[in-house]
């Protein structure tokens, strides 16, 4: 590793590991002259926890739980993927209730996210406020995950070939009034927040991710529609039904400012909400009977063979590579993690921005260091 | 104090044996202990009312039981929870500036009160160049700021010090440009003569400086400016809690960092007194004129700084510099010339 | 959009010899391809507008040791997608365990930068030319590389110890005293 020289002006600055805006333990070193920043480097791996390695010695249904752990704010979307893979993998075909109730946890997931992701990120800019709206909505959120399969967060409820749990007996209508009481707080929250002169400052034409740079570190998921470029898993490579469904991808136009701005990303988050809304009332309308733990095997035991299954994810594509050896563990489970990606542009787009920015920008990437160290 | 002098010679027989020095002494004191628990008793509140506020806007209650009725005496629980923690003082920090820090910073707000004409004859001490003190002590402040930025030995600390130096100079300027356009029509620095020129008028309030064309502006102009002087949001960069911790703040724990709390919280009241003062009559009201009206005044003032807190996000340094120096002084240079050819006219 | 046997077809006429062996017939078909001719494959994978492969899914490791019926290996899984024509492919590249190194390719995807510090971290496949490799994950003075079947968990790192401590139940059963008692020295 070569050791830089080092101007009597600059300063080396740490976030460290503890730091109320690094979205969990990312230390990032800062280079800056004054204010502006010259030079960044991630370190990561504060929360490496061997997803990988504990996969190879547990057997299939095992790896869930883990699976879950990984990005804990969507583990509804985590195990969807890799429930995919393995199934992919066996030739099991799950039946329709089981894709349609998929589906409907997976959207509820995505807007709890990206709730949470928005909150944060205006309380990263200094507007304290649509943090507790965005968390009073994510409980409701969370209360209908705990009255299904018992658990707030981390669920383990997509298993390979069906579910862990039904959904619960009114499930339907409790899921319907939550959507009519979500849609108003989507609409107070663009104008406390989204069209708010002082955040359009603070975060357009800062963090102006290129398409080109974003195609080339494999960005994906609404950092990558916030730069214009209209792919999302759930249209172009369907899965679970979604080329059933009527619903928009919303990509970024360069409404204010740059496009690939801060602004663009976020204001993506906010309409993938909405239509993850629209997706949500048709599932539960066209909700068919069925047992979801028909297809659900015994053992689970994939032939020998290997397969890379992708899910979108709120954060990006999560792709599983799997590799079965034909016993009950998996010979090996490589993830690859839509944050993994999304950090690693971080040190191209923050040149020459302040440090205030740099806040901005790390905020609008939307990283969860559990899924980024596994 | 005239007032308490008077009361106190009147009303204590043998008064006048006592040797001058102490007949003076003595309501100076009792000046000082009710400036001084006028200071702790609004910190009190203020940060309870701060935490109800936010809460409330927030969709949540807030402090609901210390104390019983909505945790009223939460403050004061806070309080003695500072004072019983350990005084932590880094190691490599400079001690003495680290210590006098705290201190700096609420003499500015605290030296102020002496000017603030509550009532017609509750004033501590009516200077005739009153506003000119209260704009040269409450600078007092920033140099408090610097010292406890500098004094941490800390980078976060030490940005956030800069930061406050930066912007606190920069909008006392539009701030005092603003003064000026009062000071102007009046002909006078003297706290009272100001209150004076906006007695009576329309409906009892018709005169206040708030309801005339130049001035009118000026309020605005001297409002925001003053939200930046006392670094609350969207001018609180210097203590941008998500993105340097606590800023100047951070290595202070304990009662020292309550110091620095109760000093923000003063000079929250002391800005919005000055603007009531100025621009919205005093203690001028056409019921209940007197201290009454002049405390409800500031307190309201002191309700829709925090108001503005908890809605908007924050400014950028650099953005925080365009509007004091691209905006607001234009704004307030336009308003004086505009004033003074009031005057003439 | 091409099938996978027709990039596998256009691969074989560019570069003949090279290919060592392919499957066509299993989910991802893939092919194994000569270790020194893989950055050249890749450069043309990218550029070539007929194939135009834009964005690197996922570089993996993959450690084959103590699988009946395969040779003992390292390799280097590298799962492709283009974005223009929707098409995917899967090279893989076979090296010897001991001192598995390997070109870099992070010139063609700049993501390739940070996946290969992580094959390096958890496997040890040094990457030629590569600008920053160091560990990703683990420590920058950890020991071993950790996604290797024969790791050993080092006793301890930095004066820690390093290894699960024993399970009060397996302790219990074993007739040791379990616990710390208030009431006890030491």
């Amino acid at each position: 590793m070569q050791v830089e020289a080092y101007e009597g002006e600059d300063m080396i600055l740490n976030m460290g590991p503890q730091h109320p805006s690094t979205h969990g333990v990312l230390r990032l070193e800062l280079k800056t002259d004054g204010e502006i920043v010259q030079r960044i480097v991630p370190h990561i791996g504060y929360l490496h926890r061997c997803f990988e390695k504990h996969a190879e010695n547990v057997d299939y249904p095992g790896v869930i739980p883990y699976a879950d752990r990984m990005d804990y704010i969507a583990s509804m979307n985590n195990s969807l993927g890799y429930a995919l893979a393995v199934e992919k993998l066996m030739g099991i075909q799950v039946n329709e209730r089981v894709k349609t109730i998929r589906v409907i946890v997976a959207e509820l997931n995505r807007i709890a996210s990206h709730l949470l992701s928005i909150g944060t990120y205006a309380m990263d800019i200094g507007a304290y406020t649509p943090f507790l709206h965005c968390f009073r909505e994510r409980e409701k959120i969370l209360d209908l995950f705990e009255w299904t399969c018992g658990a707030r967060l981390l669920y383990n409820y997509n298993w390979v070939g069906g579910l862990s749990h039904d959904l619960p007996d009114g499930f339907v209508e409790k899921a319907r009034q939550f959507l009519k009481e979500f849609e108003p707080v989507i609409v107070e929250e663009n104008n406390l927040l989204s069209f708010n002169k002082i955040f359009i400052e603070r975060t357009a034409n800062v963090g102006v991710l290129s398409k080109e740079m974003a195609l080339s570190y494999n960005v994906t998921g609404p950092n990558l529609r916030g730069s214009g470029v209209q792919w999302d898993l759930r249209k172009d490579i369907p899965y679970c039904g979604y080329e059933t469904y009527t619903f928009e991808v919303p990509v970024g136009l360069g409404k204010f400012g740059s496009l690939g701005s801060c602004w663009d990303r976020y204001y993506v988050r906010v309409r993938e909400m909405e239509e993850s809304v629209k997706l949500i009332r048709q599932a539960l309308d066209r909700l068919p009977e069925g047992d979801v733990q028909e297809h659900v095997p015994k053992r689970v035991k994939p032939p020998k063979g290997e397969v890379f299954g992708r899910s979108e994810t709120p954060r990006g594509e999560l792709g599983y590579y799997i590799i079965s050896d034909g016993g009950t563990n998996p010979f090996r489970v490589k993830v690859k993690s839509p944050c993994f990606t999304a950090l690693s542009v971080l040190p191209e787009i923050s040149k020459g921005q302040m440090v205030a920015d740099i806040i901005a920008v790390i905020g609008s990437i939307d990283i969860v260091m559990g899924e980024l160290d596994r | 104090m005239e007032a308490l002098l008077q009361y106190l010679s009147e009303n204590i027989s043998g008064y006048g044996q006592l040797p001058v020095f102490v007949q003076y002494l003595l309501p100076m004191l009792l000046a000082c202990v009710l400036c001084l628990a006028l200071a702790a008793l609004f910190g009190l509140v203020a940060v309870w009312v701060e935490r109800k506020v936010a809460a409330h806007m927030q969709d949540r209650l807030g402090p609901m039981r210390v104390g019983g009725w909505h945790g009223w005496a939460q403050t004061l629980a806070d309080g003695v929870k500072l004072l019983l923690k350990e005084d932590i003082i880094p190691a490599q920090a400079d001690k003495a500036l680290f210590k006098l820090a705290p201190i700096v910073v609420f003499l500015g707000g605290f030296a102020s009160l002496l000017v603030l004409p509550f009532g017609q004859r509750v004033i501590v001490s009516d200077l005739n160049i009153g506003v000119l003190y209260v704009v040269a002590i409450s600078s007092f402040g920033v140099v408090g700021i610097i010292m406890a930025g500098w004094a941490s030995n800390n980078k976060y600390a030490l940005f956030g010090g800069m930061r406050a130096a930066a912007q606190i100079v920069s909008y006392e300027i539009p701030a005092v440009l603003a003064i000026l356009t009062v000071v102007i029509p009046v002909g006078s620095l003297s706290m009272q003569e100001i209150v004076k020129a906006q007695e009576g008028g329309w409906l009892g309030i018709g005169n206040w400086f708030v309801f005339k064309p130049i001035t009118f502006i000026a309020f605005f102009v001297y409002y925001l400016a003053s939200l930046a002087e006392v670094n609350r949001t969207p001018f609180d960069i210097p203590e941008a809690e998500s993105e340097l911790v606590a800023g100047y703040h951070t290595e202070y724990s304990g009662m020292r960092f309550a110091f620095f709390m109760l000093a923000e919280y003063l000079n929250m009241f002391v800005v919005s007194a000055v603007a009531t003062t100025l621009f919205l009559g005093g203690w001028n009201s056409p019921v209940l004129a007197g201290p009454a009206a002049f405390m409800v005044k500031a307190v309201a003032l002191v309700f829709v700084q925090m108001w503005l807190r908890w809605t908007l996000p924050r400014l950028r340094v650099d953005q925080l510099m365009y509007v004091s120096w691209k905006v607001l002084l234009p704004a307030s240079l336009v308003l004086v010339i505009g004033a003074g050819a009031l005057a003439v006219l | 959009m091409k099938t996978a046997p027709e990039i596998l077809q256009v691969l074989q006429d560019k570069f003949p010899g090279k290919i060592i062996k392919s499957d066509m017939s299993v989910i991802d078909p893939f092919a194994v391809v000569d270790a020194g001719a893989l950055l050249e494959m890749c450069v043309f994978l990218k550029d070539d507008p007929g194939l135009a492969f834009d964005s690197l899914m996922c570089l993996s490791g993959v450690d084959y040791k103590g699988l009946k019926g395969e040779a003992e290996r390292i390799e280097v899984v590298y799962h492709l997608f283009s974005m223009k024509h929707r098409h995917a492919f899967v090279l893989k590249v076979q090296l010897p365990r001991e001192n598995p190194s390997l070109a870099t390719v992070e010139t063609v995807w700049a993501i390739a930068n940070w996946h290969e510090r992580e094959a390096y971290d958890m496997f040890g496949i040094r990457f030629e030319g590569h600008s920053d490799l160091r560990r990703i994950l683990c420590p920058d003075d950890w020991e071993g590389y950790p996604l290797r079947k024969d790791y050993e968990q080092p006793e301890t790192y930095r004066g820690m110890p390093a290894r699960a401590a024993k399970q009060f139940v397996e302790m219990a059963n074993e007739g040791l005293e379990v616990g710390t008692n208030p009431f006890k020295a030491g």
